[in-house]
């Protein structure tokens, strides 16, 4: 037998399944009807989603999206060890190192103050034209560079704020059992830091991923160059549409995960 | 013998005189109470004994060496000085095991079977030999606390600090706790505590002293000091806890 208040939040509930099915139905009805009586929505169509050349160019842009990941795969692990030491050298209370510590100021503050794809002009462009002989001139190493430089100062924000999130009584009770400075960070206050700012990390390395097709500018053949190939080859912008829907398929289900992560901390913590 | 000696200890946050002048000797296998009301700077000397916080004036001497000095290294004083906090302060990513081995292990150097033969015994004496594996959390706060006890009787310390140990604890769990203090009485150990368990220290201490803003007010055995309060304040104070 349900209870008086079952059977209320039981009403609730279909009441409010009701008007969000009614209120969603509407608004794709009101798109589905009012977009294609758009003066141009044939022109759109035929440009943008063309069925004949997204069968077409998809396995292309499918082959190019590998390289992406590629880049993407080197240019992480070098980010989160690039990361962690820009952190740690930022918190250096030593005097003598001081130098280092303020050059971790530097490089965060100027990395993190640039629009990447600037880094990315600048690096790419600048370094290959001191007419380094090959590999050197790489346009695919210097990219990586720049997106290691920049990514790596957003890593060390972000870590450094987990070490300020954790609570003083930790440095503490290490403290009172003797461990140097360096043990107490090593062993105790950054696994639990880097451990907390897992989902943070996760939404930075998805910008990544993103970020990665910025490389295309400076000659790497990444999807979005391969989509802008096949769109002159052609004409016709429908494997933009083709190239966003692969990094769909990668960024939200990467999106929810963190988010997932992140619910999960805030639940454990409380 | 003292083993312990606080000479005119001063202390302030900013303007805020914390501890003003405090005179204490804690000697060899003595078992030393700190009452007072919340604020008295009971929490702030255990600190300052600790050299967590650096004193403004006079000495903290331990073993007759004056380890207050300014400017004089803090790391092998405190492996010769356990303390226990109010929050037990476990590190959550660490097994029990974990959290005991780690100070002898980096400090000390020990490790192997020694090591570990010997953090094995220091949980069955406390009786919790089947929790070494466990984290923090899946632990009572009894059970974290006895663990953060013995933490600190694993570096080997000649003297321990106990900062209101009991009081984040569910009244049901405080005995197990108490009782730990107990073993470790009867074993000998030199011990300061800030308490708020007046029965405990009435029963067990060598020396209650009781603080006031900043000042060690009253000072003496258990039974002058909670029977024949001679300050007012502590009279009014041990009149509102009794």
């Amino acid at each position: 037998m349900p209870t008086r208040r079952e059977i209320f939040e039981a009403r609730q509930r279909r009441r409010a399944n009701l008007v969000a099915a009614g209120s969603t139905g509407l608004v794709v009805l009101a798109i589905v009807v009012l977009v294609p009586l758009a003066p141009g929505w044939e022109a759109v169509q035929r440009s943008f989603f063309n069925g004949e050349v997204f069968a077409r160019t998809f396995p292309g842009l499918l082959n190019a999206f590998l390289m992406d990941i590629a880049i993407f795969a080197w240019c992480a692990p070098l980010i989160a060890a690039a990361g962690l030491l820009l952190a740690i050298a930022r918190d250096l209370r030593a005097p003598a190192l001081t130098p280092v510590k303020l050059a971790a100021t530097a490089f965060i503050d100027i990395f993190r103050g640039l629009p990447v794809i600037l880094v990315i002009y600048l690096i790419g462009f600048g370094i290959p034209g001191l007419g380094l002989p090959r590999p050197w001139n790489s346009p695919y190493l210097w990219g990586s560079l720049a997106l290691i430089l920049v990514y790596s100062a957003y890593v060390a924000e972000v870590i450094r704020s987990g070490i300020e999130s954790i609570h003083d009584s930790q440095r503490a009770a290490a403290q009172s059992l003797g461990l140097s400075p360096r043990d107490t960070m090593r062993f105790v206050i950054l696994p639990q830091a880097v451990r907390r700012v897992v989902p943070a990390n996760m939404n930075l390395f998805i910008a990544l991923q993103k970020d990665v097709a910025l490389l295309s500018f400076i000659g790497p053949v990444e999807i979005f160059r391969q989509a802008g190939v096949y769109k002159s080859l052609l004409a016709n912008f429908t494997p933009y549409v083709g190239a966003a829907l692969i990094f769909l398929a990668i960024t939200i289900p990467a999106t929810r995960y963190a988010d997932h992560l992140m619910s999960r901390q805030k639940r454990a913590r409380s | 013998m003292a083993m312990l000696q606080l000479t005119g200890v001063r202390k302030a946050f900013g303007d805020n005189v914390v501890l003003d002048g405090i005179d204490l000797t804690v000697s060899a296998g003595q078992m030393v109470c700190l009452i007072g009301a919340s604020g008295s700077g009971k929490s702030t000397l255990l600190r300052c004994m600790n050299l967590l916080e650096p004193i403004d004036d006079g000495a903290i001497l331990l073993d007759g060496t004056d380890i207050s000095e300014p400017g004089r290294d803090p790391q092998p004083v405190r492996t010769r000085i356990g303390m226990v906090f109010q929050s037990y302060n476990l590190f959550p990513h660490m097994t029990a095991r974990a959290n005991v081995e780690l100070a002898p292990r980096r400090v000390r150097g020990q490790s192997g079977a020694a090591l570990s033969d010997r953090v094995a015994a220091l949980f069955a004496r406390f009786g919790l030999a089947d929790r070494m594996e466990h984290y923090p959390d899946q632990l009572s706060g009894g059970q974290q606390q006895r663990v953060a006890i013995i933490r600190a009787l694993a570096m080997a310390p000649e003297i321990m600090l106990f900062d209101e140990i009991t009081s984040a604890l569910d009244p049901e769990l405080v005995g197990e706790v108490l009782d730990v203090l107990r073993q470790l009485r009867a074993e000998g150990m030199t011990m300061v505590l800030a308490t708020h368990e007046m029965g405990f220290a009435r029963e067990l201490a060598d020396t209650v002293c009781f603080l006031d803003r900043g000042r060690i007010l009253e000072s003496g055995p258990p039974a002058r000091i909670f029977e024949t309060p001679q300050e007012p304040r502590t009279r009014a104070f041990l009149s509102r806890v009794l």
